[in-house]
């Protein structure tokens, strides 16, 4: 499915310094039954988020009010665990469009570039200074600018540039997915088809 | 002189419709598994685009994750679990794909049912939308999990587009000790190079401990290559491997099995073949394991303690957490710890092999007054097999029941669930907070260890109990 364009993003960050927060943890697989995609940002973080009676838990990030913004930042080993979509939809649908870390999970991070959440990979030196500038003020602003594949602290200057590959990137500044690439190659798929013996 | 590959290139390198330059790679996908879960997004998706299911005949769907494991002859009594199997029955028919449904003979989890009836063949790529693909790597296949925007691409055109991941060999030489399972040499192996130490890799398992392994036991291992962070893990296939494959419902026969058995026998990586990354491990390092934490790269050999914060790498606040979930204390011995739930099954270890291991140490014990045990097999066959072999009778005379197949308390989406702050020694393959119900705790273990936790209600080594056996 199609999804906005990615360019520059300015926003305030949400800390999660924890690291190997997992698939089971931003989604639990328990809110894996619905047969649409909608409404996942309900339950992101659902256990860390609530109390068993439905109650918010205080201490979690997401509710605390001094905390906001787009972009999700989190500890080493981010999305480790099922190859759940619904985990990167979660983030989304919460109103998250960029995640930062300092390692991603391979599908976590796939399927987060497939329907238009950019993962923003940086080195732990860069992270530390990230969760550092967020803890001195909550409001720090940050420039996630994908044409010039960039990340910068703007209270500070310190800036770092990311990778992603030129496919990619072009896709989500046009807001393009994987599906209309393949579906105008469909005659070459089908030729190299003809030569399967599967 | 062509150049040397590897297993992993051979089949990745004969699947590329379509390099894109500084790009992905489009691969061709030869055998896709739905679930009901991954896949309702996926099929509103082509709906949505007006299209259909490109080739309907590679695809197979069987309903697992979200099923439950009693009284599967009755209606499924939670509203949002049936809407999910009937979405995927709908879309099995409207787009022509084999379902096997909850009830059918050949229903089980994917990952178990896929081997069985010859769908999972060397050589070939396959996907699901579920991480634990990567079993099916076990036959020398390119297997791995993948996300439902992915699915509705191979629905729609037989392919995705994939970033070659880097090569990795990890050997075991030697020979394993007494009462060590394929399901340790896993959870050592993660426990050496933690959650992440081959993300971004593909490995290929290699050396003695895994040519003399059973396909069983490869599956087990390809399994939980997920586990440490890899897209898949795949074995060389050899003759163990055509064995297991031969005369099952899918497999090719007659001219086409010749033809096919000698492309397999050119698969194995050649001789000289680099990789990005290699590993070698000893056989005799390793004992029965059991995890102690909430990630599976927590795990310890079930005679050591559990390793203080400051003697580990990194994040001692993430690892301190996790000691507090699970409410241990750093330097504890696992040994003796009370249990509460015993799990054997899943798509790591519901196979015939796991129940037989599992049987062999309960015959002639009774299981604990203070455990709760759920034996779930991974499928009809298996189930058929357990009842057929005489294990069920020695189950049952150990105080044991069996349920019906399906993912049950791996990820307990129905109602196999373990109760907040219980602790269940588990064969499955995560140990995540949460993962067997909110707030409990999971302990994971091979099929032995889970046999002698249920009948002591502790962990216990089960290498003494096994002793006992053949003394």
């Amino acid at each position: 499915m199609a999804y906005d364009k990615f360019n520059i993003l300015t926003s305030s960050a949400v800390p999660l310094p924890i690291e190997n927060v997992d698939t089971d943890q931003i989604i639990p697989a328990r809110f894996l039954k619905a047969t649409e995609r909608k409404g996942f940002g309900d339950n992101l973080f659902r256990d860390w988020r609530y109390n068993n009676d439905g109650s918010e838990k205080k201490d979690f990030v997401l509710n605390n009010p001094i905390y906001s913004g787009r972009i999700l930042v989190g500890g080493k080993n981010f999305g480790s665990g099922s190859s759940r979509e619904h985990a990167a939809w979660a983030v989304y649908d919460y109103g998250f469009r960029c995640v930062v870390s300092s390692f991603f999970a391979d599908i976590f991070r796939n399927n987060c570039l497939n329907i238009g959440v950019l993962p923003v990979q940086v080195s732990a030196d860069f992270l530390d200074d990230v969760f550092r500038a967020i803890e001195k003020d909550p409001n720090t602003q940050f420039e996630v600018n994908l044409p010039n594949q960039t990340i910068t602290i703007k209270s500070t200057g310190a800036q770092e540039s990311f990778d992603i590959n030129a496919y990619k990137k072009a896709n989500l500044l046009n807001g393009f997915d994987d599906i209309d690439y393949l579906l105008n190659i469909t005659d070459q798929i089908t030729e190299f088809a003809s030569d399967r013996p599967l | 002189m062509t150049a040397k590959k590897t297993l992993f290139d051979k089949v990745w390198d004969s699947h590329v419709v379509q390099h894109i330059e500084n790009g992905p790679d489009v691969l061709f996908i030869d055998r896709h598994m739905v679930h009901e879960v991954t896949s309702p997004v996926a099929f509103l998706g082509i709906k949505n685009r007006g299209i259909k299911v490109m080739y309907p005949e590679k695809t197979f769907a069987t309903a697992d994750h979200n099923t439950p494991t009693i009284n599967q002859h009755l209606p499924v009594e939670d509203p949002l679990s049936a809407n999910q199997l009937k979405m995927l029955e709908e879309n099995a028919n409207e787009f022509g794909i084999s379902y096997w449904g909850l009830g059918h003979e050949k229903n089980g989890i994917v990952h178990v049912v896929g081997p069985e009836y010859g769908i999972t063949q060397p050589g070939a790529t396959i996907v699901c939308g579920d991480s634990h693909t990567s079993t099916h790597g076990a036959f020398g296949a390119i297997a791995f999990g993948i996300g439902t925007s992915e699915v509705e691409m191979v629905l729609a055109t037989q392919c995705i587009m994939q970033t070659k991941p880097k090569s990795m060999r990890i050997n075991v030489e030697g020979q394993l000790n007494f009462g060590v399972t394929p399901k340790d040499v896993a959870l050592y192996i993660i426990s050496q190079l933690s959650t992440s130490g081959a993300t971004g890799y593909f490995v290929e398992y290699a050396g003695q401990v895994f040519r003399d392994m059973s396909m069983e036991g490869r599956m087990t291992v390809c399994n939980l290559s997920i586990e440490m962070g890899a897209r898949g893990g795949m074995i060389a296939p050899d003759e163990k491997t055509f064995d297991y494959v031969k005369g099952r419902e899918f497999t090719p026969t007659g001219e086409a099995w010749e033809k096919a058995m000698a492309y397999w026998k050119t698969l194995p990586t050649d001789e000289g073949a680099t990789f990005d990354k290699e590993i070698t491990f000893n056989a005799s390092d390793i004992e029965p394991m059991i995890t102690y934490g909430t990630n599976p790269g927590m795990g310890i050999g079930i005679s050591s303690g559990i390793p203080k914060a400051d003697s580990l790498e990194g994040g001692v606040a993430t690892y301190q957490k996790s000691l507090q979930y699970m409410n241990f204390n750093e330097g504890d011995s696992m040994m003796g710890k009370k249990i509460d739930f015993v799990f054997l099954g899943s798509c790591t270890n519901g196979r015939i092999e796991d129940f037989r291991l599992f049987t062999s140490l309960v015959k002639g014990r009774k299981k604990a007054d203070n455990v709760t045990a759920w034996l779930v097999p991974g499928s009809h066959k298996v189930e058929k097999a357990i009842k057929d072999e005489g294990l069920l009778d020695i189950l049952n005379e150990a105080g044991f029941e069996l349920r019906e197949p399906g993912c049950s308390a791996c990820l307990a989406m129905n109602d196999d669930k373990v109760p907040a702050g219980k602790y269940a020694v588990s064969t499955s393959n995560r140990n995540f907070e949460g993962r067997q119900g909110p707030g409990a705790r999971t302990l994971l273990a091979s099929p032995l260890v889970a046999a002698a936790a249920a009948v002591t209600g502790k962990v216990t080594d089960p290498r003494e109990l096994m002793e006992m056996q053949t003394a």
